[in-house]
């Protein structure tokens, strides 16, 4: 991370060098990876248990159960996203770094969607299966699944860096974080809703992938300013 | 002009004007709320549609915008704390937030009161204003936590003003995202949007209560930033000075 070289190697090394960091420390971690991969399963199985295993009534609520377990499974991931960082000091060296702190956030959130909303939107599928949800829909589920985790992770990481280093963190980020990622549920289980009853869904894709645009271009600055507040 | 501003912006100064703002802004909004109170309780004609009940409006739309505004408060408070660092910026946002918190529950309580005859229900997940006010109103609480979990105020005005920020943003795609979500939900619209123009009988009262309860909101807001101010300012010596000083010698 630290040059000695007097040039100054382009954002885009930055932005490869912090993600690659983080995925190669949850690469030597796997249980950052797989423990809210089992969370997205087991709220998944909690619905049919508490509910019953009507097909019927599987099919009805499936969409939302799954975009609610992927909004809690994301949300808790979220509070390691800089927590360790700022246990370990290096927070404080990417701040110093002379590269653009936007850039830098946007790589370690980059690397915490890869790490965590990703493999939310593999393994859907085989969730979705079990609630009787057919292909096309799967397919619906798969595609809000991938730009909401985006918006997820970007919103997140505003969060986690506003409360990063607070004791009562846990609870206030998802107090912080929930009103903010309303919208992004909301359009994503209604359209893999509509979806299901053969209506047309295309608006609500559209507006997740804009959704998902606005939140790349300006949450980056969001995260940034409120880490550069976080440690002060 | 920018005299006016670097003297408002100082805490000692703005506390001063306040205590002289508020009786001016009270009075007027107290008489305003009365005159509407009697005249849309008593003398508004009844709604040919839904009688009586109609009049939780001169409750209901004051507390409902008001509860808006607040936001708008919060966020621009925020902004030119972050940007012009103005401390007293800062303490508007810090003391409007429980304000707009309280009109927010206001406005929920009063939509859900007139809901009750009117759709016979409590509570309408189908009305597109109800859910996007609740998510408002868990915004302002995220907002009051985040401030209250930082013990430094500094940097609590400082992050909770990203998170006003972020929200102000945000409140536009809830309102369009929830009233989408609605649409598909709803059978029959209750409410006619841009309705046949009031009675001035009934719209006069409104007007009054809309412009005496903002008058309250402007007291109260200027009360409650008086307070801050004096908290936040309490090891300065103004402050000292003012707390030593003899009884009604200000």
């Amino acid at each position: 991370m630290i040059s000695d070289k007097p040039s100054q190697p382009g954002i885009f090394r930055g932005l490869y060098a912090t993600t690659r960091r983080d995925l190669l420390l949850a690469w030597k971690r796997p249980g950052d990876i797989l423990n809210p991969l089992f969370f997205f399963a087991m709220v998944c199985t909690l619905f049919p248990l508490a509910v019953g295993p009507s097909p019927e009534q599987l099919i009805f609520f499936g969409p939302g159960v799954l975009w609610v377990a992927a909004l809690l499974a994301t949300l808790l991931s979220l509070n390691t996203l800089f927590l360790s960082d700022h246990e370990d000091g290096s927070l404080e060296q990417l701040l110093l770094s002379a590269q653009p702190l936007p850039v830098l956030a946007l790589g370690k959130t980059l690397a915490h969607w890869l790490i965590s909303g990703l493999p939310l939107v593999i393994i859907s599928p085989l969730l979705a299966m079990t609630y009787h949800l057919s292909a096309t829909v799967v397919e619906v589920l798969m595609l809000t699944l991938f730009l909401g985790t985006i918006c997820l992770s970007l919103l997140g990481s505003i969060g986690a860096a506003l409360t990063v280093g607070l004791h009562r963190g846990t609870a206030l980020l998802s107090l912080l974080i929930l009103p903010l990622a309303m919208p992004v549920l909301l359009l994503g289980a209604n359209t893999v809703s509509l979806a299901a009853d053969n209506d047309p869904y295309a608006t609500g894709i559209w507006a997740l992938g804009a959704y998902a645009v606005a939140a790349l271009s300006l949450a980056p600055y969001a995260t940034a300013a409120a880490l550069r507040i976080s440690n002060e | 002009m920018w005299t006016f501003f670097h003297k408002l912006a100082s805490p000692p100064h703005f506390y001063r004007l306040a205590a002289i703002l508020i009786p001016w802004l009270a009075i007027p909004g107290l008489l305003l709320i009365a005159y509407g109170t009697y005249n849309g309780l008593f003398v508004a004609p009844e709604d040919y549609q839904q009688g009586d009940a109609f009049r939780i409006i001169y409750v209901h739309v004051p507390t409902a915008y008001l509860s808006m505004m607040a936001y708008m408060f919060m966020a621009v408070g925020g902004g030119i704390g972050l940007i012009w660092r103005m401390k007293l910026a800062h303490a508007v946002g810090a003391a409007v937030a429980p304000l707009g918190a309280a009109f927010t529950f206001l406005a929920l309580l009063t939509g859900s009161i007139w809901g009750r005859p009117m759709w016979g229900t409590w509570w309408e997940w189908g009305d597109p204003r109800l859910t996007s006010q609740l998510i408002l109103l868990f915004l302002y609480f995220g907002y009051m936590a985040l401030r209250s979990a930082i013990d430094d105020t500094a940097k609590a005005d400082k992050a909770s003003a990203v998170l006003a920020l972020v929200g102000v943003v945000n409140v536009v795609i809830v309102h369009y995202s929830v009233e989408w979500w609605s649409s598909l939900h709803q059978g029959q619209t209750l409410l006619k949007k841009g309705g046949p123009a009031m009675d001035p009988a009934m719209l006069y009262p409104l007007l009054a209560m809309i412009l005496g309860f903002t008058l309250l909101f402007g007291a109260l807001l200027a009360r409650r930033v008086r307070t801050e101010v004096l908290f936040r300012e309490r090891r300065s010596r103004w402050v000292r000075e003012l707390v030593l000083a003899p009884i009604g010698g200000r």
